[in-house]
């Protein structure tokens, strides 16, 4: 298989010995090992842009009711705050939507995993929000997602994508690193500087334990949303701006890797460390499971 | 190393709000769907064990199991609401939280009942990711995984079914992708699974029913 990677260091090579970008690569190598014509892959993640799309602008319009009833209405409000925001106007509706498509993920509604339900925000809000201002068409944002795509993979092969293995850095710290090499990507950054800002993703969230109040993907899983989309929309300026990463980003991948390891496993997703066993999340598990 | 797809990673299309305990539990309840064939239902019973009990009412894991049943798939905006659409259409729905220790912690037991009075019992936990392994049909233990067009034969346990079966899959030009026999003891119910490149039509099913002895019920998923 001609295009395929493991590493950041083999999926750069890939691009520069043939010069094109990371989506290109990660589509070329997709048909290596899919059945589907070029045509039939593109329109399968056209189908993720729109799904991701009709999350945004769902969890924007309507007030969603989530399962604890403590989360639903949180993307509206920052939304209407976005003309005051201390973070800008732009970022405060990135950070909004974000929110939103995490809402409609825990109140049942539909989404695209990417590369998890519970970090399922990040990645729509980042490219959607950032096309008006940009002028990205659907066609730019098909390709943005196929680029966060081959971030994950070398992420999933050499550390995890898993909150249960690796704490939320495996998750919402990988969303964020997808998102900001896709986002550096479209804005014209060679594919070494997107994944600098992957790496720097990683590198700002490293160590992020995963603690949801009752088991559920709501608190704090929501709101880490839209931090981990203000990290990539960061992290992609920095790399555009010319910041370079001190670590390469598959030495950060590893080390990502090393401390989900030493994470205990209170930390990974079993709601038995952290916030979940805060006296309030002790309470909120307490009162679903009654319900329950 | 795993070969990735980048579908692996920007996706499924999946109502939330987890791959395991939601996207997963409507997988094991679409197989029970599948087996039941359209036939109407007229009762199901779910039970839900380990971390599905304990988060399992946050997640929508038992409206996703339902869901399944229902034939509703993970994608589907009505997955929420399936214990309307199991109301409106008669069904009656039981759900209990079974205190077993099971070997993995995200298992669910599904019993459904057809008004014909045909009857399924389906265990089947959600191992991550949305991916799901089917561990017990009717008191027997199995494994496969719903991903490929499978054919699941309950069958007396004496020598030469399992090559009559596989002559007729030849025959028809089926290709075998994985093939698992079980048995609950000697020379009694025995069950095997074949997990195949393309869907076993209706009609070399009927074909294994009328020319292969011992075989007392199939299905499909």
């Amino acid at each position: 298989m001609k295009y395929a990677f493991s590493t950041g260091e083999e999926l750069i090579s890939l691009c520069e010995a043939e010069q094109i970008t990371i989506a290109e690569v990660m589509i070329r190598h997709q048909l290596e090992i899919d059945e589907r014509s070029r045509e039939d892959i593109v329109n399968e993640m056209f189908e993720n842009l729109m799904t991701m799309q009709r999350s945004v602008s769902i969890g924007f319009d309507e007030n969603q009711q989530t399962m604890t009833g403590n989360a639903g209405d949180n993307a509206e409000k920052l939304l209407a705050f976005a003309e005051n925001a201390n973070m800008g106007y732009d970022m405060a509706r990135i950070c909004a939507a974000a929110l939103a498509v995490t809402e409609v993920n825990a109140s049942m509604g539909k989404i695209v995993a990417a590369p998890t339900a519970g970090s399922s925000g990040v990645l729509p809000a980042v490219l959607i929000m950032c096309s008006e201002k940009r002028g990205f068409t659907d066609q730019d944002l098909v390709n943005g997602l196929f680029a966060a795509g081959a971030v994950g993979i070398i992420i999933a092969k050499n550390a995890s994508i898993s909150g249960a293995e690796g704490g939320c850095q495996a998750e919402i710290g990988s969303a964020a690193a997808m998102a900001a090499a896709a986002l550096a990507e479209l804005c014209g950054a060679s594919p070494k500087a997107a994944l600098d800002a992957a790496a720097i993703a990683i590198k700002n969230i490293l160590g992020l334990v995963c603690d949801p109040v009752a088991g559920l993907v709501e608190c704090p899983c929501i709101k880490r949303n839209a931090m981990g989309a203000a990290n990539a929309v960061l992290c992609a300026d920095m790399a555009l701006a010319g910041i370079t990463s001190i670590i390469p980003f598959d030495e950060v991948v590893s080390a990502m890797k090393s401390v989900g390891k030493m994470m205990n496993s209170d930390l990974r997703e079993t709601a038995k460390g952290g916030l979940a066993v805060t006296p309030t999340g002790l309470e909120i598990a307490q009162r679903i499971n009654l319900e329950g | 190393m795993k070969e990735f797809s980048v579908f692996d990673i920007i996706g499924p299309r999946m109502v939330g709000p987890s791959s395991s305990h939601t996207a997963g539990a409507v997988r094991i309840g679409l197989v029970v769907h599948k087996l039941l064939n359209g036939e109407r239902l007229k009762e199901v019973r779910l039970t839900l064990y380990g971390s599905f009990a304990e988060t399992g009412f946050g997640h929508g894991t038992d409206r996703a199991l339902l869901a399944g049943v229902l034939g509703v798939e993970p994608d589907d905006s009505r997955v929420r609401f399936s214990m309307l659409l199991a109301r409106s259409e008669n069904i009656w729905v039981e759900i209990n939280k079974g205190d077993e220790e099971m070997d993995h912690p995200n298992t669910a037991k599904i019993y459904a009942r057809t008004v014909s009075g045909r009857e399924f019992t389906v265990v089947g936990k959600s191992v991550g990711g949305g991916n799901v392994e089917i561990v017990g049909i009717n008191g027997m233990d199995v494994s496969f995984t719903g991903d490929y067009p499978t054919l699941i034969a309950f069958y007396t346990d004496v020598p030469g079914v399992i090559s009559k079966v596989t002559a007729i899959l030849a025959r028809e030009h089926i290709n075998v992708a994985f093939m698992k026999v079980f048995r609950s003891a000697k020379r009694s119910e025995a069950c095997m699974v074949i997990e195949t490149d393309v869907p076993v039509p209706d009609a070399s099913i009927e074909l294994i029913q009328k020319e292969v002895e011992g075989i007392e019920e199939i299905c499909t998923v």
